[in-house]
């Protein structure tokens, strides 16, 4: 069973996903933080692929994500820094990114490395669902690779459907008409739209993502969803305080706590 | 062949909405609207009436005597610099913002590089009475503050992007990014034939009243409705899509688009796409772009700030990958020099953009009886630093040698 299957299957509750970027602060600071992660108890862990362009980014995942690039990140050097990470990591690894860099590394070529190094799931934001379903999940389920689908605010009650149907583990559920790291806290329209989906019996769990950046935030997704995933405010965390073993735990204990 | 776009947003392999969900009820709204609002006769009519009344179309097809002298054939200028506003961008301007208030859009976003393209939105901004913001990179903004300037006498908000390399690429990453976080009032009025379905077939739709012009111009002028040759520049790919559009099925007319060498291939400071990239996603849209081993978009370069876009139109990259459009290419030089032969032999200041497409008579054979078109899609007055510069680089005192 892939791991992402076995995280929801488990029954767990106010599951926490962290995202952050590839090769940021530093080019070899992957694997440590990875670690540190674990260790501190999240649940799951998107790696970002730095790209030149992030078009559904905002600042503070941008800046991360030139500052990788600066650092001489590259997808071919993360399969690299990940080889082993499997001998220490057993919860769901993901890979999210633009779609440029892994077409230029060749579909084929990056499903089968993540594969190999044992990612679980792909998060491409700029990959339409129809142009997955035509072109690529084969080549996804050839490996044994899910695609997560994202749903946003303007996305309708069809479409979400049709989304449910085709995405793989989970849906990331994007909580606001922004990019990421932008709001702060949850209007009453952003509720209302929890609600909804909430309230339409998906099959694929629930993970809300941009915006989530405390404490409160986190608990209040976490009342409408499966869990929720936090990228910018742990990118900026590292920013200030370092990437230490004992700041990132800091950081998820005053995030859970209840 | 079929050179349009197909019913899936695609040219062959290019094209395409590579969008994030968030855009995904916007791009879809826009793609179920605008068949039917640039089809309408109510639409045709207010296009048509603001074109020649506010715009001042047509613009003059003007046989160049003594240039077709030196070339030894017959050419015949497209005057798109005599347009309001100093280019073709406005053709492309007044027809989204009459789309965007059809759609109940209050509020035009757009991004510019030089500033042309946000000169004409802010203008017809003004006209329609709607509020505008212009994305513009820190390093543009910097580089060209007449425009900028234009800009904000004309009632437009320009916004510095310092993201990325501060440049057009990452101006319109930010006007896309804005237009996530605004997607019910606002609409994004794009500057070329790029993006996601369907901006790239909108965009030329729009321009294609510089081909249908021509097909009437032409009858007048040599008792035929088609050229032999087209030429036209090439950045993001608008003026050459729309020149192109009423003749992509007569193969009697060879097409030629010109793109930017900057410093010439080879050298790392170029923009010529066509030439240089390889296929990927920009901004939305499959094609031809400037890339590094890694997928990441590099900076293009040029000294026409209009060409140096690190992609292209995907209808362009089809065309050219069908052949149904040759690519050359021009070089800073060669389009200076190419400028300054205009000015000297025709009394007109070329834009640098349309400078690199007469660069490219030099480069093409052609017969003494061919009739030649040359799109001028703008006019000099933006460039003038650019060519000051030149002439005291060249320490030339005296007039330029024009058979240089």
């Amino acid at each position: 069973m892939n791991r992402i299957d076995k995280l929801f299957h488990s029954g767990k509750k106010n599951i926490l996903s962290v995202y952050f970027t590839a090769g940021y602060p530093e080019v070899d600071s992957t694997a440590g933080i990875i670690n540190s992660l674990v260790r501190a108890g999240v649940d799951m862990i998107e790696i970002g692929i730095p790209f030149s362009d992030p078009l559904a980014d905002g600042p503070v995942i941008q800046k991360s994500s030139s500052n990788a690039l600066k650092n001489g990140m590259s997808l071919r050097l993360l399969f690299h820094q990940l080889e082993s990470i499997r001998s220490s990591v057993n919860i769901p690894l993901l890979l999210m990114g633009y779609l440029n860099p892994v077409l230029k590394f060749g579909m084929e070529n990056f499903c089968r490395s993540c594969s190999v190094t044992g990612i679980d799931g792909i998060i491409l934001p700029d990959l339409p669902p129809e142009i997955y379903t035509e072109q690529y999940r084969e080549i996804f389920r050839k490996y044994g690779l899910y695609n997560i689908l994202l749903i946003s605010p303007s996305t309708e009650a069809e479409r979400i459907r049709l989304i449910d149907s085709i995405t793989d583990g989970f849906i990331y559920m994007v909580s606001s008409s922004s990019v990421t790291g932008v709001k702060q806290g949850f209007n009453d329209e952003q509720k209302a739209y929890f609600e909804r989906v909430a309230g339409m019996n998906l099959t694929h769990p629930l993970m809300i993502g941009f915006g989530i950046s405390s404490n409160e935030t986190f608990a209040e997704a976490c009342r409408y969803a499966n869990g929720a995933i936090v990228g910018s405010a742990f990118i900026k965390m590292l920013e200030k305080e370092g990437y230490s073993d004992e700041n990132i735990k800091k950081f998820v204990k005053d995030l859970k706590k209840e | 062949m079929r050179y349009n776009v197909d019913g899936k947003g695609f040219y062959g392999e290019f094209g395409g909405a590579f969008i994030p969900e968030m855009l995904y009820a916007n791009i879809r709204e826009l793609q179920e609207n605008y068949l039917r609002i640039i089809e309408s006769e109510d639409f045709r009519k207010e296009f048509k009436y603001f074109l020649k009344n506010y715009a001042g179309r047509p613009s003059p097809l003007y046989f160049a005597r003594r240039l077709s002298e030196h070339y030894g054939t017959q050419i015949y200028l497209k005057r798109e610099d005599l347009n309001h506003t100093g280019a073709h961008k406005i053709n492309n301007t007044i027809g989204q913002i009459l789309i965007a208030k059809r759609l109940g859009k209050t509020r035009i976003i757009a991004e510019t590089g030089a500033g042309q393209h946000g000169v004409a939105t802010a203008t017809v901004c003004a006209l329609m009475g709607l509020k505008c913001v212009v994305y513009m990179g820190k390093l543009d903004v910097e580089r060209q503050a007449p425009n900028v300037l234009r800009m904000r006498m004309l009632g437009a908000e320009v916004i510095p992007v310092e993201s990325g390399n501060m440049t057009l690429k990452d101006a319109t990453n930010e006007a896309i990014r804005d237009w996530i976080s605004n997607p019910a009032d606002t609409y994004y009025l794009i500057g070329s034939v790029v993006g996601p379905h369907p901006y790239p077939d909108l965009v030329s739709r729009l321009q294609s009243v510089i081909s249908e012009e021509l097909i009437f111009q032409l009858q007048e002028h040599v008792g035929r409705n088609y050229p032999d040759f087209i030429i036209a520049c090439v950045g993001g790919g608008s003026n050459a899509a729309g020149s192109f559009y009423h003749y992509l099925d007569n193969h009697d007319v060879k097409l030629v688009a010109v793109e930017a060498a900057g410093k010439g291939i080879g050298t790392g400071m170029t923009a010529a796409t066509i030439t240089e990239g390889t296929p990927g996603i920009i901004h939305g849209s499959r094609t031809i772009l400037m890339q590094n081993d890694d997928g990441q978009i590099t900076e293009p370069y040029s000294i026409s700030a209009g060409l140096d876009y690190p992609g292209i139109g995907p209808q362009l990259a089809w065309l050219g990958k069908t052949g149904r459009v040759k690519f050359e290419y021009a070089t800073d030089d060669e389009a200076l020099e190419a400028a300054f032969r205009l000015m000297r032999f025709e009394g007109i200041i070329p834009a640098l953009e349309p400078a690199h497409a007469l660069a490219a008579l030099g480069k093409i054979k052609f017969s003494e009886n061919d009739i030649v078109v040359v799109i001028l899609s703008g006019r000099g007055d933006k460039d003038m630093a650019s060519y000051i510069k030149y002439l005291e680089n060249r320490s030339c005192k005296t007039p330029v040698n024009i058979n240089m």
